[in-house]
């Protein structure tokens, strides 16, 4: 039997199709709760950047750069060196290095950096006279941050999640291949290693749905907040 | 109830030191509208910025009733600014919240009951005549409502002192002149202080009580609205001044006054000005009849009322005659204390 040949993409009978259900809701499941996760700790890093940029204040000078070189070197690092690098992490965090709650730790740090900088860029672009505004009103900063900050931003903060997202499901089918679970490791196990063609163009076919689920869902949340 | 006492701001910038107010002394009177005039840059933002703390003066005092304002921070500040009122050339509008919800926003700060605020915030939508469009957003509004909601919200915690910053630079001539009777009328229905900051002297001749004109920082001349018009000491508030109230030379009346000029080349061109009661006086009348044999022809004509009841008025006409009767009628004029202004000779 050719099992490189086109047709063997469409041997539809070699796919097992429970064990393609338990892979989708894996990749589901880490997408899911790694983008809460990140999306809380994308923001505060996000906020802590934008609120101490700009300062003539040497310890908040300080605290900026180092956030930023936090920033800028976990979103340098490619995640399949950053799945490994991070492995004794993960073992502390998790208590185990395989399966899909293993991928969180690696997944987050990857992605909350570059979150952050989409919600700093976000806040960046607030009508800086709707902030004085805010100010001139006798707003703490705190009510600033929370009653206009985040509102004036939230379309620019949700397609900022979305574009996260989508790269997230990236990230998972890679940690997949090392052994995350989910439809990654699917394809590239019982697919790719086991010569199962079918399976990699299923396992393909159910991410890209995933993906255009969440671009979906998002798009549509931006134009229901977005009242401007 | 606001004094500046002596109050001067430098900014240190990249290219050295930037004087933005310097020596400026006001008062502003409880209950007044005070205008302050000057071009882009004469420093009045930054004086008005420190009203309510946005701006700290480099030297001198700012106190509002009794208190003084340039040493507050923290608590004591932010309590200070929910006491003034502030709207902005730009509205600064929440996009994300309806009408309702934007003057809501400054009760939200001080932690009011959502049921207590919406009804005081749509109280005060009736007040600036925007109860039918509560739950539209600012995108779905016009410049003149976008400004009336944000009148709404500076009235929301109840203050004393409205501070407007060119709040009518960004509106068409019609839409301003309905934010300013909105302005008018909430100074006499809530004995609210009024300091305005504007380029324009329309906005000032309409509302100011008194005005203050500033120059690169300083307050080069103030007083009574109807005193700094018809009596304008500096060249810049003469400029203003006459921007505001004397006509435009348009080209229809260069035409005309042309033709008049090249039919009796010995006649005058001459610019009356009025103001209080010569307005009312029959001037051109007396004229003609103490001078019979002088053919006066009108060109153009123009009155102005000021917001503290004074009146100005202007008007062009030729005065056509021998040298001599044109001289004695101009005299008589004067007289009558009407200021004449030769434009052209014949």
């Amino acid at each position: 039997m050719d099992s490189q040949g086109l047709s063997s993409y469409f041997r539809f009978s070699d796919v097992n199709w429970p064990n393609m259900w338990e892979a989708t809701w894996e990749t589901i499941w880490m997408t899911v709760v790694s983008v809460a996760i990140v999306a809380v700790l994308g923001l505060l890093l996000g906020l802590l950047l934008y609120e101490t940029a700009g300062s003539n204040k040497p310890a908040v000078k300080v605290l900026n750069w180092i956030v930023a070189l936090f920033v800028n070197v976990f979103r340098s690092i490619p995640f399949i060196i950053l799945i490994v690098l991070l492995l004794p992490v993960t073992q502390v965090l998790v208590g185990a290095i395989t399966g899909a709650k293993a991928a969180i730790p690696s997944l987050v740090i990857s992605a909350a950096p570059f979150y952050a900088r989409l919600v700093e860029i976000a806040f960046h672009e607030v009508d800086g006279g709707v902030i004085e505004a805010a100010d001139a009103m006798g707003a703490t900063k705190w009510q600033i941050v929370y009653k206009v900050l985040i509102p004036e931003s939230l379309p620019a903060l949700v397609s900022g999640l979305t574009v996260t997202a989508i790269s997230l499901i990236g990230y998972t089918a890679m940690a997949g291949a090392i052994g995350a679970g989910g439809l990654g490791q699917l394809a590239y196990t019982d697919g790719f290693q086991s010569y199962n063609n079918a399976i990699t163009l299923v396992a393909t076919a159910v991410i890209v749905i995933i993906v255009f689920i969440f671009q979906y869902i998002g798009d549509f949340s931006v134009r229901k907040i977005d009242k401007r | 109830m606001i004094e500046l006492k002596n109050v001067s701001k430098t900014f240190e910038t990249a290219n050295g030191k930037v004087e933005a107010v310097k020596n400026v002394e006001l008062t502003v009177d409880a209950g007044e509208i005070f205008g302050i005039v000057g071009f882009s840059g004469a420093g009045k933002s930054t004086l008005v910025r420190m009203l309510n703390g946005l701006e700290t003066p480099t030297s001198g005092e700012v106190i509002i009733n009794d208190v003084r304002i340039d040493t507050l921070k923290g608590k004591d500040l932010r309590e200070q600014r929910k006491k003034i009122g502030i709207i902005f050339q730009h509205f600064n509008l929440l996009w994300s919240r309806t009408v309702l919800e934007n003057i809501e926003f400054p009760l939200e700060l001080i932690g009011m009951p959502k049921a207590e605020r919406e009804t005081k915030a749509k109280h005060l939508a009736e007040l600036v005549g925007l109860g039918e469009r509560i739950n539209a957003y600012p995108s779905q509004l016009s410049g003149g409502q976008k400004q009336r909601v944000g009148i709404a919200r500076a009235l929301a915690n109840d203050p004393d002192i409205l501070i407007s910053d060119e709040a009518t630079s960004a509106l068409d001539p019609q839409t301003t002149d309905e934010v300013l009777d909105l302005l008018d009328e909430i100074n006499q229905k809530l004995d609210l202080t009024i300091v305005i900051i504007t380029h324009e002297m329309h906005v000032i001749r309409r509302l100011a009580d008194r005005v203050a004109v500033m120059e690169n920082g300083r307050v080069i001349e103030q007083g009574p609205v109807s005193e700094v018009f018809t009596h304008p000491q500096e060249e810049l508030t003469k400029r203003f001044v006459s921007s505001e109230v004397e006509l435009p030379q348009t080209t229809d009346v260069k035409q005309i006054a042309q033709k008049l000029l090249q039919k009796n080349p010995t006649g005058k061109l001459v610019e009356l000005r009025f103001s209080g009661q010569q307005v009312e006086r029959p001037v051109i009348n007396e004229l003609s009849k103490n001078f019979p044999e002088l053919e006066i022809s009108i060109l153009e004509g123009s009155i102005h009322q000021l917001a503290d009841k004074g009146t100005l008025g202007s008007l062009f006409v030729q005065l056509n005659g021998t040298e001599q009767k044109v001289q004695a009628a101009l005299e008589f004029l004067n007289e009558l204390q009407v200021e004449a202004k030769v434009i052209e000779h014949g």
